[in-house]
């Protein structure tokens, strides 16, 4: 699938971007204390953690204090690169089939619609589909999804509301097997990570597919909005201690907010993002782009 | 144990290495504002609103006196927690009523906010007022959305008035006809979650607003939002002029600093924050639990408040004269405890006492029956005994454990616990700086 640039698109409608407020640093101030001050706050202010901006801004003082180098388009490129170094130092991890994927992340993050534009995506791609609706909790999330399931044209694996979740996992888990489906895509209801017994549950589903179904390759992604805050590194630091995490989904690229947390899951926890929401339409969804997301970040 | 916070602690590191006390200097406060600033920005303050802050907070703590009873981290702190509570306050969690009925409320917010479920739970709150809800469903576009209002409005026993996907604006007229017919006395209209930004959709939220008379616009926000949340909520705010926020998952380990920066750029009250999954989990707002929240805190600011609140700055000065003159004697120490069990007794406070560990209090020492037999002694002894413990003699020690249900075991223990305390308290003033902080 071609890239459109709807990851940059997406985030280049930010009126304030990184860029025009580094100009506006430069203008204003030398390279000195008070700029990389600064300039670490900025990043700040398009959600990177206070750590991993710290960390950032500190590499490229000492590359420009090394290089003896004062020229904004050198300390902007150079940014580029070090924030693109961040993120890939999250490998993409290579799809195989059969697989199965677990979507998993707190309330109304769009757990739901991105398996829809999933579900889309590898039919698109000749793979055959099924999705099983796990979230037996959250009122009319079945219907929702059915709905989605429509729209790509594959098959749904649904009981009742408020019915045991494992049991949903394992039915669609035993119809995968025996159509030879590649792709089995499994929703879970949101919950806040601080729910022990919530996560726990969780536990129980990523155990079931361990346990059901070895010989398929076994992702779980972890979707996060992009207009979350600082609280995005705590919500991927518990949800990979408690299922390990194989990739994040951006969702709501095409706000006002950047995402620039993912920075910090990158570098410090090392989960790569694997793929973006930009809309709300069956297609707006694109594969990750280190390159272009920098781009369109700063 | 969580003993303290990092924000807590860079400041006493600052401040150990700078103040003597007094009143606070500028440079004093503004290396201390810097790291109040990163705290703000932990907790997704927007970074405009956080410098804003900070340079009013500044000019007020500069020049001001260290209260006796805390430290000058401890006072910074202070200053900053009443002036977030300030700003955020106060929390406002009576709707309004229209005078002609019935009360129209509009919810509205960006998608998976919660706005949905929260119809819900202000209809269980309308309810409890005696109050007769109707709920609109105006999100035509999320798959199964009208479902979902209608299986949550079920469950809070309200009401759901829906005409499919018909347009919102004329279904939203139609809901406020039919509540008038049928005597509903309020009106929560859900609708559609929508970026700031979706020009289209915004102006459907502008002709519902034209066509019916609502009296109260709520913002739904996810407290866990970011940086963005400023964006969105002057957008909808500038858009809509709405009348309240509503914060919601706060059930979560946020910071929830987004509820400054909205309070912030739009001044209107934070009505009510949502604190779980049951529709009954509905809570008012109170700006002093989140500014701890923010400022990460919560339990140094209630030792600052217990601390203050149990030691009058005149009894903590008397205590430093004693301290400085080594003439603390058992009747200081007996209101020690008596100070300690005002803040919550031994075991809370040891809990919350920044460098409690280096003060080597054994914790068994302070338990609370010990603490009662240890008041019983000194009661049981003559003030002259209280002044000077070196002339209690062992027929003394006799006449006092009888007198206080003692052993004499008990009573050596206690006189050799309060020479320890009188050399620590020597020991303090020596090494330079730590401060009982009571």
């Amino acid at each position: 699938m071609g890239f459109f640039g709807k990851i940059k698109d997406a985030l280049r409608k930010t009126k304030e971007n990184v860029s025009t407020k580094m100009r506006q640093l430069f203008l204003k101030n030398k390279l000195g204390d008070a700029f990389y001050e600064e300039l670490e706050e900025i990043l700040i202010s398009s959600d990177v953690g206070v750590a991993t901006a710290e960390e950032v801004v500190s590499e490229v003082k000492e590359e420009a204090i090394g290089g003896k180098i004062k020229d904004e388009q050198f300390v902007t490129d150079l940014l580029k690169d070090i924030l693109e170094d961040t993120l890939n130092e999250a490998p993409m991890p290579a799809i195989k089939y059969p697989c199965v994927m677990m979507f998993v992340g707190v309330n109304g993050v769009g757990k739901t619609t991105t398996i829809g534009k999933i579900a889309n995506y590898f039919v698109r791609n000749k793979k055959s589909v099924v999705i099983a609706a796990a979230d037996t909790f959250r009122a009319a999330a079945i219907d929702q999804l059915n709905v989605w399931a429509d729209r790509a044209k594959v098959r749904i694996v649904k009981h009742e509301e408020g019915s045991d979740p494992s049991a949903v996992v394992y039915d669609a888990v035993s119809s995968a097997k025996a159509r030879g489906t590649d792709v089995l895509l499994i929703d879970t209801a949101g919950r806040l990570h601080v729910k022990e017994n919530l996560m726990n549950e969780l536990k129980k589903m990523d155990r079931v597919v361990e346990r059901e179904f070895p010989e398929a390759h076994f992702y779980k992604f972890l979707v996060l909005d992009a207009t979350t805050g600082q609280n995005a590194y705590s919500q991927a630091k518990v949800f990979k201690d408690a299922v390990s995490l194989d990739g994040i989904v951006l969702t709501k690229l095409d706000g006002t907010a950047k995402g620039g947390f993912v920075f910090s899951l990158c570098g410090e926890l090392h989960i790569p993002v694997v793929f973006a929401g930009v809309g709300e339409k069956l297609e707006d969804l694109e594969l990750f782009d280190a390159e272009q997301f920098v781009e369109g970040f700063i | 144990m969580a003993l303290f916070s990092s924000l807590s602690e860079r400041l006493n590191h600052i401040f150990s290495k700078l103040t003597k006390r007094g009143k606070l200097t500028e440079l004093e406060i503004r290396q201390a504002m810097r790291e109040v600033r990163i705290a703000l920005l932990e907790a997704d303050v927007n970074l405009k609103v956080a410098k804003n802050f900070i340079a009013e907070v500044s000019e007020k703590a500069v020049g001001q006196e260290v209260l006796t009873s805390l430290n000058p981290a401890q006072q910074v702190i202070k200053i900053v927690n009443d002036e977030l509570i300030a700003l955020m306050g106060p929390g406002n969690a009576k709707l309004e009523v229209a005078s002609k009925l019935p009360t129209v409320i509009m919810m509205c917010g960006l998608q998976g906010a919660g706005k949905t479920t929260m119809c819900a739970k202000l209809a269980v709150q309308l309810k409890k007022q005696g109050k007769r809800p109707l709920l609109v469903a105006g999100d035509i576009y999320r798959p199964a959305a009208i479902d979902q209002l209608k299986i949550v409005g079920a469950k809070a026993g309200a009401e759901v008035f829906e005409r499919g996907t018909q347009n919102p604006v004329k279904t939203a007229k139609e809901a406020v006809d039919y509540a008038r017919k049928m005597g509903f006395d309020t009106v929560v209209i859900d609708t559609a979650g929508r970026l700031h930004i979706d020009e289209r959709l915004m102006e459907e939220l502008e002709n519902i607003q034209k066509e019916v008379e609502v009296t109260e616009i709520l913002l739904t926000v996810d407290a866990m939002t970011g940086q963005d949340a400023v964006n969105v909520a002057e957008t909808f705010n500038q858009r809509l002029s709405i009348t309240g926020v509503i914060l919601t998952k706060l059930d979560g380990d946020t910071r929830g600093g987004a509820c400054l920066s909205i309070k912030a750029v739009t001044g209107k009250p934070i009505k009510f924050i949502g604190v779980g999954e049951k529709i009954t989990d509905l809570e008012p707002f109170y700006p002093d639990r989140m500014a701890s929240r923010i400022l990460g805190m919560g339990d140094v600011l209630s030792l600052i408040e217990k601390a203050q609140e149990a030691v009058t700055e005149q009894e903590a000065k008397a205590l430093e004269k004693k301290m400085r003159e080594n003439s603390f004697t058992l009747t200081d120490y007996l209101s020690q405890f008596e100070a300690l069990k005002k803040m919550g007794g031994a075991s809370a406070l040891l809990a919350m006492l920044p460098g409690a560990g280096k003060l080597k209090i054994n914790e068994s020492d302070l338990d609370e029956k010990k603490m009662e037999r240890i008041r019983a002694i000194i009661l049981s002894m003559t003030p002259k005994e209280r002044d000077n413990p070196q002339i209690i003699n062992s027929s003394r020690k006799r006449r006092i454990a009888l007198g206080s249900g003692t052993t004499v075991q008990d009573i050596n223990q206690l006189l050799k616990q309060f020479e320890q305390t009188k050399l620590m308290m020597k020991q303090m003033r020596g090494g330079k700086g730590r401060r009982l902080p009571f």
